[in-house]
């Protein structure tokens, strides 16, 4: 196992109010859970991994996320069975969506 | 001055006399033991020994689905010390026997287009010199140097039943046959045909009893395998979040109708969501109307759904039998009922016909050549290259032909012309985390090893006009310069080392242009990207949608 920590100081949008979860726990998927970590006015990333070794991958996943979103105080925590990059990508963009419209429905009720 | 005609020298029938000198050697041989054109199976050997000879052009049936197997085994049992030497000529290199003959001597020389399942001892065989290699040809290509430079002498095939005369009943997968024997019945080839059954009456006539000079039953039918089947279980939401892209961003964009999807789970995963994403977006009847394609099983839903008009096969695949017979409307059949297929005007109908191939591939470089050789491997190529190249002979225009020519020729001054749309649709890491982009194919160092005159790609990047991976769609054609198509490679090869070291501006700039388009550009929503916009997610569903006429082979049951 291997433990990865990332931190974004240049959030815009705080994200949620209850945690999200995504994805599964499974050879070659990963779990994320995005929860509020308030007055932080970080958006910080925290990655268990299977696999060793792709640190610079991680970090370019993780600030190329980011940047689509923009999430502050918020912490993002990811649980990898060897996903691959795209995987890891799409969960997150999935994970973000699900705070989209849980935000949105929020709003409208 | 005289003259010196060459008759006055030479017989101008020097091959029709070899061949009644063979014909008669295998009558003295076989005697009794020949019924007319039929012989018994422990006959085959004899045969084999009095019609070969040492040096011969020998033309073994063995395609990328239908095997004759029983002549290949037996080919393997002839004697070394009298048969050698032999020039095999073979679209698909598959079983065992087809590199035993070579490991014994049997033969030397080998000319074929694929070789997949046999692909690293082929590499072995040639490195050892057991093996020489003429050239690594697409089927097209093989096929046609039979009526040029490669006419076999004597060809070795598969049909499912003859009768008693010697006609062949070739049914669904009739295949490579008729172009191997129209290429040796006429040129006074010899040929031979092992049968799964001898029977009273064919359902249709595929051969007639003149092309063909002796039967064998074979002692087990010969071997199909079912290359084309996907199990919608194993497709992932990766493949359909790329399947999306295509649809939304290429198909729609384009207004493709006449296409061939190459083999694999990214395609079958395009197959799979028509019905559901290509029927959201009200593409039925717009889009997929006529296809060049195998019956692959994942085509049911969209064929179900009045998606599909229109479906001409290389061959056929196992288990679809019934189907297909049920939905002649669709498919190429028989006055029998049973489906006809036929590679050699398949290849052609995809080369000259289709406005789209799309497949997957093993690597792709920065000029956007790919190639499914790795090192340690000689796969060859098959069809894909005569799929995915355009067809520069092609003179008729559509409109998504006419939109990537225009295209590709942007103020080039150039006169109108179309072009074919040649896109490649890869993960940006294959398993094990190997990248898909790499910034120097394999192929370069196969060639070295191998002494190939040329590195074994399968697309040239002049011929790809659109590279898809889950980060986007890259669009070939509107990129200005070699600087501009890197980047624009680069921009969608995700965290490979090559996607890395993309140029972050001109990326950007790429994408501002169109060049390059992400999910979000097109419009699509990646949480929709999940199994349940598969039409069909497992095997039990295509049977279902199939009203129960698809029968899955044994392998994919698992029920």
């Amino acid at each position: 196992m291997q433990r990865l920590v990332f931190k974004h100081l240049d959030g815009k949008y705080s994200s949620v109010q209850k945690p999200v979860i995504a994805g599964v726990v499974a050879s070659g998927n990963l779990e994320i859970l995005i929860e509020p970590s308030p007055h932080s006015g970080a958006c910080t990333f925290e990655v268990n991994t299977s696999v060793t070794g792709f640190d610079a991958t991680w970090k370019a996943v993780v600030a190329d996320f980011h940047q689509a979103w923009l999430f502050t105080d918020t912490k993002v925590s990811i649980n990898d069975m060897g996903a691959t990059p795209a995987v890891v990508r799409l969960r997150l963009d999935q994970a973000a969506e699900l705070v989209a419209t849980s935000k949105s429905s929020k709003l409208g009720g | 001055m005289a003259i010196n005609l060459l008759n006055e020298k030479l017989s101008w029938r020097s091959q029709q006399a070899n061949r009644i000198s063979r014909m008669q050697r295998a009558q003295e041989t076989l005697g009794l033991a020949l019924s007319g054109k039929i012989l018994p199976a422990l006959e085959i050997v004899p045969l084999l020994h009095s019609v070969l000879e040492p040096g011969d052009r020998v033309c073994l049936e063995g395609n990328n689905q239908k095997q004759a197997d029983f002549l290949a085994e037996s080919l393997r049992s002839v004697d070394p010390q009298r048969i050698n030497g032999l020039h095999m000529i073979q679209s698909v290199i598959a079983l065992p026997a087809h590199l035993d003959v070579f490991e014994k001597g049997i033969a030397s020389k080998l000319d074929f287009s694929f070789s997949g399942p046999q692909a690293n001892r082929l590499a072995k065989l040639v490195s050892s010199g057991k093996l020489n290699i003429g050239a690594i040809h697409t089927y097209l290509e093989l096929f046609a140097r039979y009526f040029v430079d490669l006419t076999p002498r004597v060809a070795l095939v598969a049909a499912q039943y003859a009768d008693r005369q010697g006609n062949l009943y070739t049914g669904p997968n009739t295949e490579d046959t008729p172009a191997i024997l129209e290429a040796t019945a006429f040129k006074g080839g010899i040929v031979i045909v092992q049968v799964n059954q001898i029977v009273d009456q064919l359902p249709r006539i595929d051969v007639p009893a003149d092309w063909v000079d002796f039967v064998v039953e074979a002692p087990r039918p010969h071997y199909i395998e079912p290359l084309f089947t996907r199990d919608p279980a194993q497709i992932s939401e990766i493949q359909i979040l790329m399947a999306m892209m295509a649809i939304k961003g290429i198909y729609k964009e384009y207004e493709v109708n006449r296409l061939n999807h190459g083999i694999g789970f990214d395609t079958a995963a395009i197959e799979l969501i028509l019905p559901t994403y290509g029927e959201a977006l009200g593409l039925r009847g717009k889009i997929a109307r006529h296809w060049a394609l195998n019956p692959h099983p994942t085509l049911i839903p969209a064929i179900e759904a009045g998606f599909v008009e229109s479906v001409y096969s290389f061959g056929s695949e196992l288990g679809m039998e019934n189907y297909i017979r049920a939905r002649p409307d669709i498919f190429f059949v028989g006055p029998d009922g049973s489906m006809r297929s036929n590679r050699a005007l398949c290849q052609v109908a995809g080369h000259y016909a289709c406005d789209m191939f799309i497949g997957s591939t093993l690597q792709i470089d920065l000029m956007g050549n790919s190639s499914t050789a790795t090192l340690g491997r000689i796969s060859g190529f098959g069809g894909a290259p005569n799929m995915g190249s355009d067809s520069r002979g092609r003179r008729h225009a559509s409109a998504a032909w006419l939109k990537a020519g225009k295209q590709g020729r942007q103020a080039s001054g150039q006169i109108p012309r179309g072009q074919k749309l040649v896109v490649q649709m890869v993960e940006t890491f294959r398993e094990h985390m190997h990248s898909a982009f790499v910034e120097k194919l394999d192929a370069w160092q196969l060639a070295e090893q191998a002494s190939m005159p040329l590195p074994p790609v399968m697309i040239y990047g002049e011929d790809v006009t659109h590279i898809l991976t889950e980060e986007g769609i890259a669009n070939l054609l509107l990129c200005r310069n070699v600087e501009e198509r890197e980047q624009a490679i680069r921009g969608v090869a995700g965290y490979t080392p090559v996607g890395m070291g993309r140029d972050r501006r001109v990326v950007e700039n790429l994408r501002d242009r169109g060049i390059i388009q992400r999910p979000a550009d097109l419009g699509i929503d990646k949480s929709l990207a999940t199994r349940d916009l598969l039409a069909a997610k497992t095997m039990k569903d295509l049977v279902r949608l199939s009203g129960g006429l698809y029968d899955p082979p044994r392998q994919f049951r698992n029920w």
